[in-house]
């Protein structure tokens, strides 16, 4: 392989993999900041324990954020020198911004919230949670601001052949941003949403399954007790709730990312059509929306594709909001595309060996069409399953079932898949461009750069076919190291994340003594709750 | 010489220092837990002096390393690209450091605890070594061609400022850690790193001393070798507070050393920031590799206002958690998992 390809190949990989973490973090966190806030409001025990529980499952799944953002910083130089020279004017400010003004917040507010639970008053430590909590939608922010510079350059002028930020204000409210950060920020609240409920279910089931909780005639939940630590009735209370919130959230963050995705799709009409064509893998002109389309969608030959079944005027209403306005088909688009950025590329030393090469204009279509649909339909089943969940427990419990168990938990997986076919649709529909040329040519045209372009000509295909390996390799052994702790937290309940729990059930109120250093001795389940 | 780009030279050699001084003692805590700790809860005391600090002190490395790309991307992309399997094994080593602190005590068994010991070491150590070569090499030259690129293999940027670099930063850290650790610990812990620290000093002072020496040679001026002398002078004092348990002034004074130290060697390079050792007409300098005036402007006012204030909240973080930790105040391990017993017993009747 190319050092090109192996590149784009780690981006992908490591990329994908970070976005399996970042979800979870910004959407778990927002929710373990509203419990926290409810338990401080009302003083309910049954809310300590959700935010014990869920706080744990958060913190196992942050870290491998962390770790992995890390390379993502770091790639950018090591992968894609060309890349950093060619944007770093504009590009490397929202990075730097994110790590000014949301990394260190996270960090440092997370790391008094995890050990602060004794040394803080009770509203300073659920403040530095919420804190921690709006610095990582920060961090969505500022990232995407720089993703959508390549979605959608604004706000700059061509000097020497580099763009140059001519107006700041122009590239951190660029349209295609403001519309992405809700939108992934309803993702992120959909994994959330899809996590609580198949947990909250599989710990509903197994109380009914060992005989606690019962049903009375009216099939109405008896929450029982058991004589073991952690399996009282506020334990009951917690599972319920956390299935009721789950739920709700995952219902509401569908509805969020479908509202915010009509208008991305509304954007990218007018500022990359070739990848809304792409996306429904639309050959000719036309207003149908193809809910299934056949044929060789890999082929380079459009017209090899078949609309099988196609909902007239809805591809026009995604784009334009009508049902009439005929939407460009791939075969005028590429004649548009070609005739304003050439068919070859250019004889310029940064193509290396590519110089010449015709340039494919149309993305991996099997990828767009595919990813798009993979994307609506994972969230959109999430989110149905969710109203079933809510109806299957509105009296208080989850039924017997085996099978409908591991679906609920199965079903975890369903928004992450969204997420990552969404970014997969959103950054492969991209190609062949890495920052995609703004259509709209006041002031900025000629803004643009070649995938073939960006890679780094001192670094050879060893070394990144090496780097691809290891990452991969690494996030391999850690994926499952991370499922494993997860599955073994999830099992133990709440009094995996509360020991103290175990040693005295019913003192939960964590009566924190606030002041200096906190009160002798205090520190034992401060300290079992972080290492 | 133009203004914004020297003070983001300068911003930029404050981000460096910062992360050699605060993730210096956290990386070098990490490399005690195999070179000094005892025993379990030797290890967990000093996984808990740093515990609730070092991935603040790591965001200091990522935002160096944005800033770097924000400020000097020409820069930022030579040095990140020309030395890429060095910087991927920094990246390994990060990754596998961070995880081990979270995971470390979430299985209760010797061998999962000493797999992710062995990892927060190694990883401490290969992390500081790798640092600590990449900025020996920006301060004295890689082989770049005339589009910034490195040319020859894989491994051409190697010399033995590389390991003279690695040693520096790896050799620094534990000594930072060693002062940290009499500051922030009591017991046993402490008075045994009270005495590592006095006898160790000039061993792990020496390679620093050695490349803020070379980098004087190759490029020095007064003012930058005068620097240096302070931060000698620093050492010693360092030295001396160390043995008659001053603990803090000790503290104080080996950061005192690695500000003055830093600042003689970046001093020394200025205004270029990157050698280039094929030929000087390469040499990335502050002007031709720095952004526009426009993107340092706007940084810079982010800058002004953003930096004082983390500096402040993570104070404060130091403040909150300012009690000494020891192996007194370390709880048993928890590692019943009471629900899972329940499911026995609910099958057993
Ligand atoms: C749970 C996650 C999830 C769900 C249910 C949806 N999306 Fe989405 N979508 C994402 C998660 C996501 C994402 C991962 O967050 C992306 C990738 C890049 C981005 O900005 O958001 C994305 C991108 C993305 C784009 C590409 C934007 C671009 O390339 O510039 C469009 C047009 C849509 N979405 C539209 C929709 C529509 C019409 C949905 C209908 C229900 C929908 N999405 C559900
Ligand atoms: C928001 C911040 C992001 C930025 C700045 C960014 C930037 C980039 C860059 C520079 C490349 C390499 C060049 C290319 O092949 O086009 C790339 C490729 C890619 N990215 Fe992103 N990306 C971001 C987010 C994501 C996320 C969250 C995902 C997935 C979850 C993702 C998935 C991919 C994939 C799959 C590729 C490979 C595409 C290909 O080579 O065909 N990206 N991105
Ligand atoms: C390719 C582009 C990306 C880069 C360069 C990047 C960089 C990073 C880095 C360096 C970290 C670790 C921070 C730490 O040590 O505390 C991190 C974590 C994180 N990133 Fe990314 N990231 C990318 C994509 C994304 C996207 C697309 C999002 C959100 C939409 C995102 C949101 C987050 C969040 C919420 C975390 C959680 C952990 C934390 O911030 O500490 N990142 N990222």
């Amino acid at each position: 392989m190319e050092a090109l390809e192996i590149a784009r190949w780690q981006f992908g990989i490591t990329t994908v993999y970070h976005f399996m973490m970042v979800p979870l973090t910004i959407g778990l966190g927002l929710v373990v900041a509203v419990i926290q806030t409810i338990w401080f409001r009302t003083g309910n025990p049954a809310y300590l324990r959700m935010t014990k529980f869920w706080g744990k499952l958060f913190l196992i799944n942050f870290i491998m954020g962390v770790a992995t953002g890390i390379v993502q910083e770091f790639q950018f130089g090591m992968a894609w020198s060309e890349y950093s020279r060619f944007v770093g004017d504009v590009f490397g400010a929202p990075l730097a911004l994110e790590a000014l003004l949301a990394f260190f917040v996270e960090s440092t507010f997370l790391g008094l919230w995890i050990f602060g639970w004794k040394q803080l008053k009770k509203g300073v430590h659920l403040a530095c949670l919420w804190i921690a909590v709006i610095g990582s939608v920060f961090s969505a922010y500022f990232i995407i601001v720089a993703n959508s510079w390549m979605q959608h350059p604004v706000g700059v002028r061509m000097v020497d052949g580099r763009p140059h930020m001519t107006d700041a204000w122009a590239v951190f409210t660029n349209n295609t941003a403001l519309v992405a950060v809700p939108h992934t920020l309803f993702g992120a609240l959909a994994v959330a949403g899809g996590f609580l409920l198949g947990i909250a279910w599989y710990h509903l089931w197994r109380r009914r399954r060992d005989g606690i909780d019962t049903v009375g005639p009216d099939g109405r939940v008896i929450p029982g007790e058991a004589a073991i630590a952690g399996r009282d009735r506020a334990d009951h209370t917690v599972w319920i709730r956390s299935l009721r919130i789950g739920a709700v959230v995952a219902m509401i963050s569908f509805a969020g990312t479908a509202l915010t995705g009509d208008l991305q799709g509304k954007l990218m009409f007018e500022q990359q059509p070739m990848k809304m064509a792409a996306a429904e893998a639309a050959c000719h002109d036309g207003t149908g929306f193809s809910v299934l389309s056949v044929g060789n969608l890999g082929s380079k030959n459009c017209d090899e594709i078949k609309a099988v079944i196609e909902v007239p005027g809805i591809l026009s209403y995604l784009a334009k909001g009508d049902f009439t306005t005929e939407v460009k088909g791939v075969n005028s688009l590429l004649e548009q595309y070609k005739a304003d950025y050439g068919t070859t590329l250019p004889d310029n030393p940064i193509y290396g060996e590519r110089a010449g090469q015709e340039i494919q204009y149309v993305p991996v279509m099997e990828v767009t069409y595919w990813g798009f649909r993979a994307m609506i339909g994972f969230g959109g089943l999430a989110a149905l399953a969710a109203l079933v969940a809510l109806w299957l427990t509105r009296k208080g419990t989850v039924t017997e079932s085996r099978w409908l168990m591991r679906l609920a938990v199965f079903g975890i997986l369903a928004p992450f898949g969204a997420n990552a076919t969404g970014w997969i649709f959103t950054e492969m529909g991209r190609q062949p461009f890495v920052v995609a040329p703004n259509p709209d040519l006041n002031g900025i045209d000629q803004v643009f750069m070649f995938t073939a372009a960006a890679v780094s000509p001192g670094v050879s295909a060893g070394e990144l076919l090496t780097s691809l390996i290891v990452l991969t390799a690494v996030y391999a052994v850690l994926l499952v190291v991370e499922v494993k702790l997860l599955v073994k937290y999830i099992r133990g309940g709440v009094v995996s994340a509360m020991p103290e729990l175990v040693h005295a059930p019913i003192d939960e109120n964590e009566d924190a003594t606030p002041g200096p250093g906190g009160k002798p001795g205090s520190s034992d389940d401060v300290l079992a709750f972080a290492y | 010489m133009e203004l914004l780009p020297t003070i983001w030279f300068i911003a930029i050699a404050v981000l460096w220092t910062g992360y050699l001084f605060l993730e210096g003692f956290d990386l070098g805590v990490g490399m005690l837990m195999k070179l000094f700790a005892r025993n379990n809860t030797e290890r967990r005391v000093l996984l808990n002096t740093i515990g609730p600090v070092w991935d603040g002190n790591e965001v200091w490395l990522l935002t160096a390393g944005g800033a770097t790309f924000a400020a000097f991307p020409f820069w930022y992309a030579s040095l990140f690209s020309a030395l890429y399997l060095p910087l991927l094994l920094v990246l390994v080593a990060l990754i596998f450091r961070a995880v081990a602190f979270e995971y470390r005590g979430k299985v209760d068994t010797d061998r999962w605890r000493n797999t992710w010991d062995w990892a927060i070491a190694g990883g401490s150590f290969l992390a500081a070594f790798g640092v600590g070569a990449a900025l020996a090499l920006t301060t004295t030259g890689l082989p770049l061609n005339s589009n910034g690129d490195r040319d020859g293999g894989p491994f051409s940027w190697f010399s033995g400022y590389a390991l003279l670099g690695g040693f520096a930063v790896a050799g620094f850290a534990l000594l930072h850690a060693l002062a940290f650790l009499a500051l922030k610990t009591d017991g046993d812990v402490r008075h045994r790193a009270r005495r590592w620290f006095v006898r160790l000093l000039p061993v792990l002072l020496l390679p620093m001393a050695g490349w803020a020496i070379s980098v004087q040679l190759l490029s020095g001026e007064l003012w930058t070798v005068a620097i240096l002398a302070v931060a000698v002078g620093a050492a010693a004092t360092a030295w001396l507070q160390g043995r008659k348990g001053n603990e803090g002034l000790a503290f104080l004074a080996v950061g005192v050393f690695l500000l003055c130290g830093a600042a003689s060697i970046f001093g020394a390079v200025f205004p270029v920031v990157l050698p280039s050792t094929i030929d000087p007409a390469f040499s990335l300098t502050v002007t031709n590799a720095s952004s526009s005036d426009y993107t340092l402007g706007l940084m810079s006012i982010v800058a002004c206002v953003g930096l004082p204030l983390v500096i402040a909240y993570q104070a404060w973080t130091y403040w909150v958690f300012r009690r000494r930790v020891s192996a007194a105040h370390i709880p048993e391990a928890h590692s019943f998992l009471p629900a899972i017993a329940a499911k026995a017993l609910a099958r057993n009747d």
